[in-house]
């Protein structure tokens, strides 16, 4: 019982047997006693288990480990207690196992078990999205699953090669150098909604439970940048993809509707710093990396708890439909504009405290267009995370809603995230101690701090003049394609869209067209339908023929 | 009486089946297979203590020495099959008591019990006699007793379903008898060490004898028939779907396994490892089937409408993984398929058993009969999800122990084109896994009257099911002990029966 994680995997079997006051305090007890757990355990690897000729080290503690399930620890006592009012045993017991598929995950010390927290999260972390329980988030559940799937099938593959290449099955520096490891990037590249690979993120995430959406937004991603941050640090490549996640987020960002798919591009913006820091690798990146993940878990877990609060009480995340809540929530209000502060990085907040590190880090490599693209991407998320969040949410128009604020536990949660926000912000040192690499550090100089408020100001002042003018991309009600549609839509709509724009063609090419492609796909199907030729029963007649058939091919071939 | 162990093991269900119909009552008969089925067991853990022991055990059977008289031989290579045939045996007697009272008319229950036991005979016989002849004859034993089990089942489709069973399983029998037919015409002997010893003086690709060829064609196919090799699969859907729940979780546990391991006997330690899988193109044959059945078995499964007939399509799939892990003629790959043996029918019996459970309380196990009942009914369809992530091969289940330990015997002789289909297969197997927890889950109830009687689920039926899918989660806990059981066993067919 001396892994935290699967403390908290097995404790969440007795959530749905208590009731009341008791599964309230087994939720928070679990993860505080694996926090506790955790850091009283030694530093190095556990027992090793020996299974089927492979020796399995399912416990390594070590300070990049550690402070990543650190932050999952906090992730999940703060998801635990945003969750108490909710009349749902299974939602409770899968925040919990979800969070402990993480926790086990960052401390697995060889590539089995990684894999099998790998699988775990995914398969656990389903059911928040499923719990909706509308027709919507049953099929947005099941994209989400095929993409972790194939995430796993991918790593599951690369393990299997390294293990095949006599690599062994130790969970270390991995790289590029083989196809196993090529595999396992890609494996790793969709959790850490690498650009194209991000649209399942996208797509699924806005689609979860209240809760949901907070436990998703903290786990499954920064478990992948952890697996990152060990495998393949230091890996060029990662530095212009990460720049490239920081940069792209943003127009999808500023024309979205949904505040909370506003949020899921935030934070695929986010988890772009966290690669490039990544990517630059050394102690200062990887620290970067590190620090910014453990505060993104959290002030992103307080922005999807604020929007939360706004679909609990309105019912709507829509930025059409909300405005001026500020008069009847103003907890809240105040609450989300600390997490936007955290997430745009002002002196003071989480976020400037961490994000300095990566910028840092890129800065001391001179690598100066990298470093206006993260920039660029610093003064774009303060405009759509740390504006346009709050001020459609809770300002702009006054649409006229009267509610009451969100359950005590829900403010409660918020506050505590608020309160990890702000101590991280003013006194970074606290997380700065618990980093992989010693560092001599200074994060208050007076050029950073002058720098960042520039940027912040000029943003600010860019938006302003851009709504007062009327400039500003109106809220409305659409929807924004991204490269989820290729696989959503792809095969029936994406034939029709594109065919009815070619008017001239269109009514001659794009109704066979459809057709074809609905044939052909009733044809595929066809024989495997319990009615098609495979599936229905054979006849007598027919399975004498295979077998005839068979016996005088074999005898063929083994004759020849 | 120690050294009748290995006779005992076969005589006490034979001799138990004409009590079963001479009693003609129902609980004397269930008492009589229950009986039958313990005391197979206890034979069988007995014999593999004794192997793991001393070495493989040879009865000689009326006293008669080896190559003229019959000899029983009980070796590493088929304890591990004794021990599932007759460990699910146990669990499905506990299963049938009720299940079989509820799904076949009351004038018939004994005779189902005198097949039943017949069957148990047949098949522990054929894994322990070292006779090709008498394997031949149990062969028949089991199958004909089989057919009329699979005629008892509740609908009329059930008697057609074991007649195509019966048409084709005979068939194959011919192929087999002409196969050991010819290789007593190549050497002169039916037993089948003396037969090995024989084949190996002719060389090691046979002398190059086209006689001998077309017995080893002859064998393959004929069993290709009995393990339901895709494309001659047909039969197998209908058989295990229509027969009695008991009957179907019995059959998919047992019998195409005990014809795999007829065939690595047959392939291993008769005509030998070289000759089959290196002078002929077996193994590759044998490669490209596993992949066609692996991936048109769960790609049906998928679009199945019955539990039961997508449990059977997903068998078909997985006999496709252990018949690659045969294939590759190495021990890593012969000792994945031994595991997967273990494996798959300790998932296939629960979820067949948990499918019986349904059909017992609402009459079907048609996806419309079952839509929205996971909260109404959550152990049981907890059992089935637990033990279809098995299948899949979802960490930490057993079915990911036998599968990982394929994946790396495979990419160990660079087979990736299989792998592929493995892991294609896998895939599939989620997603038909997936429109189980769906319907069960997240679908509205058909019609308001339609859910579970009022009739609590019988105790021995759920403990059955549970026992099994409890195995099925320990052995992918901790698999030591069939992977170690597996290993032994594919030890000793790679080193010609450990003779």
């Amino acid at each position: 019982m001396s892994n935290p994680g699967l403390l908290l995997i097995l404790g969440a079997l007795g959530v749905p047997l208590l009731r009341g006051w008791a599964r309230r305090a087994l939720m928070v007890v679990l993860p505080v006693a694996a926090l506790v757990v955790l850091w009283l355990l030694p530093e190095g690897s556990g027992a090793t288990i020996e299974m089927l000729g492979l020796e399995l080290n399912p416990l390594r503690v070590d300070a990049l480990s550690r402070v990543f399930a650190t932050g999952f620890l906090v992730a999940a006592v703060l998801t635990a207690v945003f969750a108490f009012h909710v009349r749902d045993s299974l939602q409770q017991a899968v925040i919990l196992v979800y969070a402990g598929t993480a926790v086990g995950g960052s401390l697995a010390g060889d590539l089995l078990t990684l894999f099998v927290f790998w699988e775990l999260a995914g398969l656990s972390s389903v059911f928040l999205i499923w719990a909706r329980r509308t027709e919507r988030s049953n099929r947005a559940g099941s994209r989400y699953l095929v993409a972790q799937v194939v995430s796993g099938v991918l790593m599951m593959g690369g393990i299997a090669v390294r293990v095949g290449a006599g690599e062994g099955l130790e969970f270390s520096y991995i790289g590029l150098d083989g196809p196993g490891g090529a595999l396992i990037l890609a494996a790793v590249g969709i959790k850490c909604a690498f650009p194209v690979l991000h649209a399942w993120l996208t797509d699924t995430y806005p689609e979860a439970t209240i809760v949901g959406a907070v436990a998703l937004s903290a786990f499954t991603t920064k478990f992948a940048v952890y697996t990152l941050a060990r495998g393949f640090a230091g890996t060029e490549a990662l530095v212009w993809v990460g720049a490239v996640m920081t940069c792209f987020p943003i127009f999808y960002a500023v024309i979205e509707n949904d505040l909370r798919r506003v949020l899921a591009y935030s934070m695929v913006n986010q988890l772009g710093f966290m690669v490039v820091g990544v990517g630059i690798g050394g102690s200062l990146g990887i620290n970067g990396a590190a620090a910014h993940a453990v505060a993104d878990m959290v002030f992103k877990g307080l922005l999807f708890m604020s929007m939360g609060a706004v679909l609990l009480r309105t019912g709507t995340t829509k930025g059409s439909e909300l405005g001026g809540l500020y008069k009847s929530m103003p907890q809240t209000t105040v609450l989300c504009m600390v997490g936007a502060a955290s997430i745009s990085a002002f002196p003071l907040f989480s976020g400037f405290a961490t994000k300095s590190l990566i910028l840092t880090a890129v800065a001391e490599e001179h690598r100066t267009v990298i470093w206006l693209m993260l920039l660029f991407a610093s003064a774009g998320v303060f405009h759509h995370a740390g504006i346009k969040i709050p001020y459609f949410a809770f300002f702009a128009h006054d649409r006229g809603f009267r509610v009451a604020e969100p359950p005590v536990n829900m403010r409660v949660a918020m506050a505590m995230a608020a309160a990890v926000c702000v101590t991280i912000g003013v006194a970074p040192a606290l997380l700065y101690d618990m980093l992989p690499y010693a560092m001599d550090y200074e994060v208050f100089t007076t050029a950073h701090v002058i720098n960042q408020l520039q940027l912040l100001l000029f943003a600010a002042l860019a938006f302003t003049l851009l709504v007062r003018t009327g400039l500003y991309p109106p809220e409305i009600r659409s929807v924004n394609l991204d490269f989820d549609a290729v696989y959503r839509r792809a095969v029936p709509s994406g034939w029709q869209a594109l065919t009815r724009g070619t008017t001239v063609l269109g009514d001659r090419l794009a109704k066979p067209l459809r057709r074809r492609t609905e044939r052909l796909w009733t044809v595929a199907s066809g024989p495997l339908r319990p009615e098609g030729r495979v599936g229905a029963p054979w006849s007598t007649h027919q399975m004498v023929w295979w077998l005839a058939l068979l016996l005088g091919l074999v005898l063929l071939l083994a004759l020849l | 009486m120690t050294a009748h162990l290995p006779v005992l093991q076969v005589l006490v269900p034979l001799v138990c089946a004409p009590f079963c119909v001479l009693l003609r009552s129902r609980t004397a008969a269930w008492l009589l297979f229950l009986f039958a089925a313990l005391a197979s067991l206890t034979c069988a853990v007995l014999l593999a203590v004794r192997v793991g022991g001393d070495g493989a055990q040879r009865y000689e059977m009326g006293g008669w020495p080896a190559p003229a008289g019959i000899e029983f031989v009980v070796g590493a290579f088929n304890t591990p099959v004794l021990l599932v045939v007759s460990a699910v045996a146990v669990v499905v007697a506990v299963y049938s008591r009720r299940s079989v009272t509820s799904e076949v008319d009351a004038r018939r229950v004994p005779l189902l019990y005198t097949c039943l036991c017949l069957t148990l005979a047949g098949l522990l016989g054929l894994t322990v006699t070292g006779d090709v002849f008498n394997a031949f004859v149990f062969l028949e034993i089991s199958s004909l007793s089989t057919y009329a089990l699979v005629a008892m089942g509740r609908h009329r489709r059930a008697l057609l379903a074991s007649f195509r069973y019966l048409v084709i399983g005979t068939v194959g029998a011919t192929f087999l008898l002409i196969g050991i037919g010819l290789a007593y015409a190549v050497t002169g002997t039916l037993n089948m060490s003396d037969l090995a010893r024989r084949v190996a003086d002719l060389g090691d690709d046979g002398g190059g004898n086209r006689a001998l060829y077309a017995a080893v064609v002859f064998v393959f196919v004929g069993l290709a028939v009995k393990i339901a090799v895709f494309p001659l699969h047909a039969w197998l859907p209908g058989a295990y779907a229509q027969a009695p729940s008991a009957i179907g979780a019995f059959l998919s546990a047992t019998s195409t396994k005990v014809a795999i391991y007829v065939f690595c006997r047959f392939a291993f330690t008769v005509f030998g490892t070289t000759l089959v899988f290196g002078t002929m193109p077996i193994d590759r044959i044998g490669l490209a089937l596993a992949c066609l059945a692996m991936v048109a078995g769960s790609a049906v499964a998928c679009f199945q409408t019955d539990l039961k007939y997508l449990l059977a399509w997903s068998s078909i799939a997985q006999i496709g993984y252990i018949l690659a892990g045969i294939s590759l003629a190495t021990t890593a790959g012969v000792s994945a398929g031994y595991l997967h043996v273990i494996n798959h029918a300790v998932l296939k019996a629960a979820l067949f058993c948990a499918a019986g459970l349904l059909v017992l309380r609402l009459g079907s196990a048609r996806f419309t009969a079952l839509a929205g009942l996971g909260r109404r009914m959550p152990w049981t369809f907890a059992a089935v999800v637990i033990a279809g992530l098995g299948l899949v091969g979802v960490p930490p289940t057993a079915g990911f122990a036998s599968k990982w330990a394929l994946l790396t015997a495979l990419v160990d002789q660079g087979q990736w084109a299989v792998v592929a289909a493995v892991l294609a297969s896998s895939l599939l197997a989620m997603v038909y896994i997936g429109r189980i927890v769906e319907v069960a889950w997240f679908r509205e109830p058909a019609e308001p009257g339609t859910g579970p009687t009022a009739s609590k689920a019988p105790a021995s039926m759920v403990a059955a099911i549970w026992v099994l899918v409890l195995a099925s989660v320990y052995f992918g806990l901790d698999a030591t002990w069939p992977a170690g059981l597996a290993d032994a066993a594919a030890d000793a067919l790679l080193a010609n029966g450990g003779e």
